[in-house]
């Protein structure tokens, strides 16, 4: 991303979704939505930016109504990004990989995402570090992460970093990124280009979806504080099951789709729990998200794609 | 319960004091749509309080002050915890803290 590329109409610019055909694929302009086009022509111009997948809360382990076939919709999942025609530059995994984080159930997970041959860049979801010592976790993905997993990289002028709001919660609150990570933020952040677009990803959301169900992180803001600078920033999520997006200035927040199993929308049950829904309506509810960035259009666009129409 | 106490107080000096764990009372807390319940709970001194899970998402019970803390509890699973002393003991769930219970602990009587 070069200097000359910024200007005040052009940071204005966020490009996001629409519904169309097997993907949704919103342009926004100016904070206001419009139609980008069908799925395949975006995915043509993809080819030209850079474009990677996201997949979350696969919960391998998970067999209860709700889904008793996890680790099969996940290798669905994993199916459909192998056949897709543009290879992504990588891929994101937002959380919750395991049920039990039990080792067996990593195993599983790692076998069939690998298949992907995509790089994964993990963070993890309060799923995944119920072992005491979250070793686990550690061992297979948090190998020259921070504190409790964090990090950051760069691909083709993006800024990526990956954030842990699951660990170390307080009774009555939600999410939390705690202190020690929130320095850290702000530190990665020092000295980079406004112009630079950042990509944020963690499990639970960062900005407060629903707080009676502690869907939110309570420290969120104050990451969210040192964005604030930057023109363009995306903040991918998971741990909701379901495709939720705001738009706040130049912050877009995305949650994706479960490749396990739906949660109700807030509020629409009882209780956050796995949600029961007639078999041929599952894989409808199931799915991943591709993010693509144009260079030099300051573009951004989520396609969510079901594993069934 | 109430027959156990009765039990143990018909029974003669020297048995009462090998009976006297059936003084103590087993209190049940069910975890179910992501809510304690009952969530607040009070118990004597002596008493355990069993926890389920009847989610199908795992939970645990995490002290705030860590006096006790269980494993993560699966679909079904229990954690037990006996409070010897009496105060007040609040929890959350460390998976969903917006899950919050408390168990207040009064003196046995007779102590």
């Amino acid at each position: 991303m070069t200097d000359r590329d910024e200007g005040p109409n052009r940071r204005k610019v966020l490009e996001c979704m629409t519904w169309a055909g097997t993907g949704v694929l919103w342009t926004i302009a100016g904070g206001v939505p419009h139609s980008l086009g069908i799925v395949d022509e975006a995915l043509a111009a993809e080819a030209k930016g850079l474009t990677f997948l996201q997949i979350s809360d696969s919960h391998v382990g998970f067999d209860k109504p709700a889904n008793p076939n996890a680790k099969g919709t996940l290798e669905e999942a994993i199916g459909r990004i192998k056949a897709i025609p543009v290879k992504p530059a990588f891929m994101i995994h937002t959380g919750d990989i395991t049920h039990l984080s039990k080792d067996k159930e990593f195993d599983d997970a790692d076998k069939i995402i690998s298949e992907a041959r995509l790089d994964v860049h993990y963070v993890p979801g309060e799923h995944d570090i119920l072992d005491p010592d979250v070793k686990f976790y550690r061992e297979r993905y948090g190998r020259g992460a921070l504190g409790s997993g964090y990090y950051s990289f760069d691909a083709n002028g993006v800024h990526f970093m990956g954030l842990v709001n699951v660990a170390n919660l307080k009774g009555g609150g939600m999410g939390s990124l705690g202190r020690e990570q929130l320095e850290w933020i702000e530190r990665d952040l020092a000295g980079r280009s406004a112009s630079t677009p950042i990509v944020v990803f963690a499990h639970i959301p960062l900005w407060t979806v629903y707080p009676q169900w502690g869907w939110g992180t309570e420290d969120g803001a104050q990451a969210l504080g040192h964005l604030k600078r930057f023109g363009s920033v995306t903040v991918l999520n998971g741990h909701i099951h379901q495709v939720m997006q705001k738009v706040e200035g130049n912050v877009t927040f995305h949650t994706a789709r479960s490749t396990a199993f739906p949660q109700p929308a807030p509020g629409a049950a009882p209780s956050p729990g796995p949600m029961k829904v007639p078999d041929d309506k599952l894989r409808g509810m199931l799915g991943t998200a591709s993010i693509t960035f144009k260079q030099g259009e300051q573009r951004l666009a989520i396609i969510d794609t079901p594993l069934q129409n | 319960m109430h027959l156990k106490r009765m039990i143990a107080l018909g029974a003669t000096a020297g048995l009462l004091a090998i009976a006297n764990p059936a003084w103590a009372a087993e209190i049940e807390v069910k975890i179910d749509n992501f809510t304690f319940n009952p969530q607040q709970v009070t118990v004597k001194a002596g008493d355990t309080v069993v926890w389920v899970n009847h989610d199908d998402i795992p939970h645990t019970v995490t002290s705030k002050t860590l006096a006790f803390r269980s494993k993560a509890m699966d679909t079904d699973d229990k954690f037990s915890f006996t409070f010897a002393k009496p105060g007040t003991f609040p929890y959350f769930c460390s998976l969903h803290p917006h899950m919050t219970g408390s168990i207040v602990v009064e003196a046995a009587a007779g102590k």
